[in-house]
């Protein structure tokens, strides 16, 4: 098992040095940073001299492990639009898209989770039908639309919820938390239905399908012939043997939260990272594409290793190696 | 004389499709007694298993109970609601699948999943649940039953499974056993001792057994009485050594020439020309007579009769008589 | 095909499982009609449409913001869902933005199924390094949401092309990286099934007497895959439509100058609070029976091609 954990360890730090590798390029050779950098006056020592300042002069290879160096220690150079360190910037930004993917994300498992197997125990009855249709819309609505129309009935219409911004934020040391104030509270509502929306009717959908196969084998079929009850039936027997599979893509989708967040983020004009980074692509503005891609890696990763560890935790025939070393 | 604790009256188990409604089991009655083991055989698809899953409930849908009725010591069951049903299950009727593989549930341990049968239908207290799961254990040969109760299923060999599967079947104490092809998927050198397994719980608690198997050798070994099914219907039913000693019905007397039976001294094999016809496709007449060596012109337009009682007679318009018929075929 | 057995076929095919199940299944009739109507639509959008939204000589800027169906209160003109902005004609600005979506989104799928194909074939085919490495790069970026690689290629992208080009690099910008996006599903089906030919003996008599077994493999892996790529490629479709249209309505996809559904849902947002609901509303609505009808179809073609997942 410890050999297992090592070895995906270092697969993950090689998805990052290639992820890295992607994104130093990105940096290096999209655009010029000189030109970038420099205004249109300028005279060729200034050139001469940023080149060497940001040590363009040097081999390739030595370049790449100078920007690992500094990525590693959260200095990812500044900013070409804001003209201000990029670190500094997604710090700034990271807890509006952070509490707000914890919301929608906790919304989509709880409420996927529990569709998936309502409808998987009840299939073919007129509640699930009536779900799963809807669902297929949901997958279907694209989540700007979903923003957008949430905006028309509940703020527009209604005018009962904010259509963007965070409302009042309240300071706890670095971290400018919304979750204190009713304003704020009340802002998280619609971003985070939006944003939870797709990812919801996504787990709901695995959940379903998966436990429907549960609900095949042989070994429910065994349990249904020993008299067990139908909760006992669904919830011990089925509903463990589903999250073995569902586990990863819901890992997975958690992640994705934090991406889509650029979607909902726009529509809502949450002052997010996400926002940020659509922006930095509208103005090519390479460091902060460059630190955000290299962050949401490091977190994709940690989630899919995260992932692999709650498989030794619900799955004991992966225990087996480590039991009998 | 003591009534049978199964008794099945003109099981038909239909499924509708688009072609129309299919019959995968027509109209079959039999009985069996306590302490009886009642051998089911036919080829796959003939609908032996289907039998044994309609007397417990256990249809997949869109297959159901089309007619007939089904008695579970004296108590008509086929009617109940599933809710009814349940109570039955395990509790009364306890059924052993053929992969022990999958038929327990990868993620509990052994134990968990034998108190939870007990609790559930004996109503007990933990600790005596427990007792009672080692000793259920222990009575089907797990070695140190009382260490390995914390096990999960995989850290078991198939044999040892498959035992497990039988003590979870039978923790109740139910007084029917349906063992569908419990052997089937097991190694040869451990599908005698399953089988002697169940046959020592059937005699020591009087239990009925319905033995759904293939596998002729086996039932020659462990049944007392032998059903012999053909698409979906009896083609056969009677005591086993009658039945395997002078099989009435073309269709057994072919089967027996397809076993290979050392002690009969057979001189060769033969097989039964053609295949069991599909359900969808099943020929006029006795499904049999296209491949049946003596079929005659009544064969091919009235179906072949219905059994109704449990002696030994073959569904058949001309049943072979005396084992000399058998010398007619060789 | 000659005239005689035209009618068997087409009987036969009638017959068929696939086209039962299809004659039966209400939603799979009407959402593959809807896709026909709004592709012939957006096909012939040219002759359908009433004006022609980007030819400056028929725009009047008096004409701006008329309500659906009614008399435009200057001009006296009447608009079937009114006028934006500019006073283009917004039904024949969506059927023309219709048509770029439809295209971006026809031709990344194809993009993605030609390069997936490709790759699968090859991954399966040579194996070893060039399969691991094919198959990592696949994984890795089955990882990441795809509107999210979509988003760094088209941001990649621009840096690379002159400010100047933007602007008519965009559709193409746009094909590439959602095609890029979503080659991997291609590819998984593909290998997988290539591994399983790769042994079987047609192959080794096709080296033994010097053909090429590659083509031979690909006619044969092709009839095999087929209906895994259909329903793959129609789910694919919908996506494609959906993220062109979530690029658009970032800012990030078509330019105003060639707007898709995307991009005038984006511009439409800008009125909502003003009350000029219907240049929002109709994209949208186009824009949601578009991605619902296609994904529809998918959904159902898996499920009649695939009894096993149901």
């Amino acid at each position: 098992m410890l050999a297992y954990i090592i070895r995906r360890v270092f697969q993950s730090l090689l998805v990052l040095l290639v992820v890295g590798l992607v994104a130093f390029s990105m940096f290096r050779f999209v655009g010029d940073p000189i030109d970038n950098m420099l205004g249109q006056e300028r005279t060729q020592a200034d050139i001469d001299r940023l080149r060497t300042t940001l040590g363009l002069d040097q081999p390739f290879v030595v370049q790449y492990a100078k920007f690992l160096g500094n990525a590693a220690q959260g200095n990812f150079g500044v900013s070409y639009r804001q003209g201000r360190p990029v670190a500094t910037i997604i710090a700034e930004r990271a807890p509006a898209t952070l509490e707000l993917a914890l919301v929608s994300g906790s919304l989509a498992l709880v409420v996927g989770i529990g569709l998936g197997v309502f409808t998987a125990i009840r299939q073919g009855g007129i509640a699930s039908n009536v779900i799963m249709t809807t669902s297929l819309i949901g997958v279907s609505l694209p989540t700007f639309l979903i923003g957008i129309l949430l905006i028309y009935i509940f703020s527009v219409s209604l005018g009962w919820l904010p259509s963007f911004g965070r409302g009042d934020t309240v300071q706890l040391g670095g971290w400018s938390t919304g979750f204190l104030t009713s304003s704020g509270l009340k802002a998280l509502i619609l971003p985070s239905i939006t944003l939870g929306l797709y990812q919801m009717t996504l787990i709901m959908r695995l959940v379903r399908s998966e436990m429907l196969e549960v609900l095949r084998q042989d070994y429910i079929r065994f349990a249904r012939a020993r008299g067990l009850r139908e909760r006992s039936v669904n919830f011990r027997h089925a509903l463990k043997n589903t999250m073995v599979p569902v586990i990863t893509v819901v890992g997975l989708q958690l992640g994705a939260i934090i991406a889509f967040a650029i979607i909902t983020e726009t529509v809502f004009q949450w002052p997010g990272v996400g926002l940020l980074f659509i922006n930095a692509i509208q103005f090519v503005d390479i460091p902060v594409m460059a630190a955000y891609l290299m962050l949401i890696s490091v977190m994709f990763v940690g989630i899919n290793l995260i992932v692999d560890l709650l498989y030794f935790a619900i799955d004991p025939r992966l225990r087996i190696d480590g039991r009998h070393a | 004389m003591t009534e049978p604790v199964l008794s099945v009256r003109d099981l038909v188990v239909e499924i509708p499709t688009r072609h129309g409604l299919l019959k995968p089991v027509d109209g079959v009655s039999y009985d069996i007694a306590r302490g009886e083991i009642l051998g089911v055989v036919g080829e796959s698809g003939a609908g032996k298993s289907m039998t044994g899953n309609a007397v417990i409930g256990l249809l997949d849908r869109p297959a159901r109970i089309g007619e007939g009725e089904i008695y579970l010591n004296g108590t008509r069951i086929d009617n109940l609601s599933l809710h009814e049903l349940r109570r039955y299950r395990g509790k009364q009727i306890g059924m052993v699948f053929q992969d022990p593989l999958t038929s327990l549930n990868p993620l509990l341990p052994i134990g968990d999943q034998l108190t939870e049968t007990i609790q559930e239908h004996l109503g007990v207290s933990n600790s005596e649940a427990h007792n009672r799961a080692v000793a259920a254990l222990d009575e089907v040969g797990i070695p140190a039953a009382k260490e390995r109760i914390g096990s999960y299923p995989h850290e078991f060999s198939g044999g040892m499974r498959q035992r497990v599967v039988i003590a979870l079947a039978l923790c109740a104490e139910p007084s029917l056993v349906i063992a569908d092809e419990p052997t089937t998927a097991l190694d040869v050198s451990v599908q005698a001792q399953i089988i002697a397994l169940l046959k020592r719980l059937c005699r020591e608690r009087g239990m009925a057994v319905m033995l759904v198997t293939h596998d002729m050798g086996v039932i020659a070994e462990t049944a007392d009485r032998v059903a012999v099914m053909y698409a979906g219907k009896l083609a056969e039913l009677g005591p086993v050594r009658e039945v395997i000693g002078a099989p009435r019905h073309p269709y057994t007397d072919g089967l027996m020439g397809s076993t290979p039976l050392a002690s009969k001294g057979k001189k060769r094999l033969h097989q039964i020309p053609g295949n069991m016809p599909r359900l969808g496709q099943l020929p006029t007449g006795c499904a049999f007579h296209p491949r049946c060596p003596y079929t005659q012109p009544k064969c091919k337009e009235d179906p072949g009769p219905r059994l109704k009682t449990c002696d030994g007679r073959a569904a058949c318009w001309f049943p072979l008589d005396e084992p000399q018929a058998t010398k007619g075929v060789a | 095909m000659s005239d005689i057995s035209e009618p068997t076929r087409l009987a036969k095919a009638w017959d068929s499982d696939f086209a039962y199940k299809f004659r039966t299944s209400p939603v799979a009739m009407v959402s593959s009609a809807v896709t026909l109507l709004l592709v012939l639509a957006a096909v012939f959008a040219p002759l359908i449409a009433p004006l022609d939204p980007f030819n400056p000589a028929s725009l009047n800027l008096m004409n701006g913001f008329t309500p659906p169906a009614t008399p435009n209160q200057f001009t006296g003109d009447e608009f079937l869902l009114g006028t934006d902005d500019q006073g283009r004609d917004v039904y024949s600005t969506i059927l023309y933005g219709m048509r770029i979506s439809l295209f971006v989104g026809f031709a990344a799928v194809a993009f993605a199924m030609v390069l997936g194909i490709t790759l699968g074939l090859v991954a399966g085919y040579v194996g070893g390094w060039t399969e691991t490495i094919i198959m990592r790069i696949a994984d890795v970026q089955l990882t990441f949401p795809s509107i999210l690689v979509a988003m760094l290629i088209t941001g990649v992208a621009k840096g690379f092309t002159p400010v100047e080009y933007r602007d008519s690099m965009a559709i193409i910008v746009l094909i590439v990286a959602i095609g890029l996006s979503d080659w991997v599903q291609f590819a998984r089906v593909v290998r997988g099934s290539t591994l399983v030919e790769k042994n079987k003996e047609y192959v080794q008599a096709a080296k033994l007497i010097g053909r090429s077994p590659f083509t031979i493999m690909l006619k044969h892996i092709l009839p095999n895959v087929l209906s895994p790529v259909l329903v793959i490629a129609t789910i694919s479709l919908a996506l494609a439509i959906i993220a062109e249209a979530t690029l658009s309505f970032l800012g990030v996809g078509a330019p105003p100058t060639q707007p898709s559904l995307g991009t005038l849902i984006r511009i439409g947002q800008g009125y909502l609070y003003s009350g000029e609901w219907w240049i929002l509303f109709f994209p949208a609505v186009t824009l949601l029976a578009l991605a619902l009808a296609v994904n529809l179809l998918g959904d159902w073609l898996r499920d009649a091609l695939n009894p096993k997942l149901r």
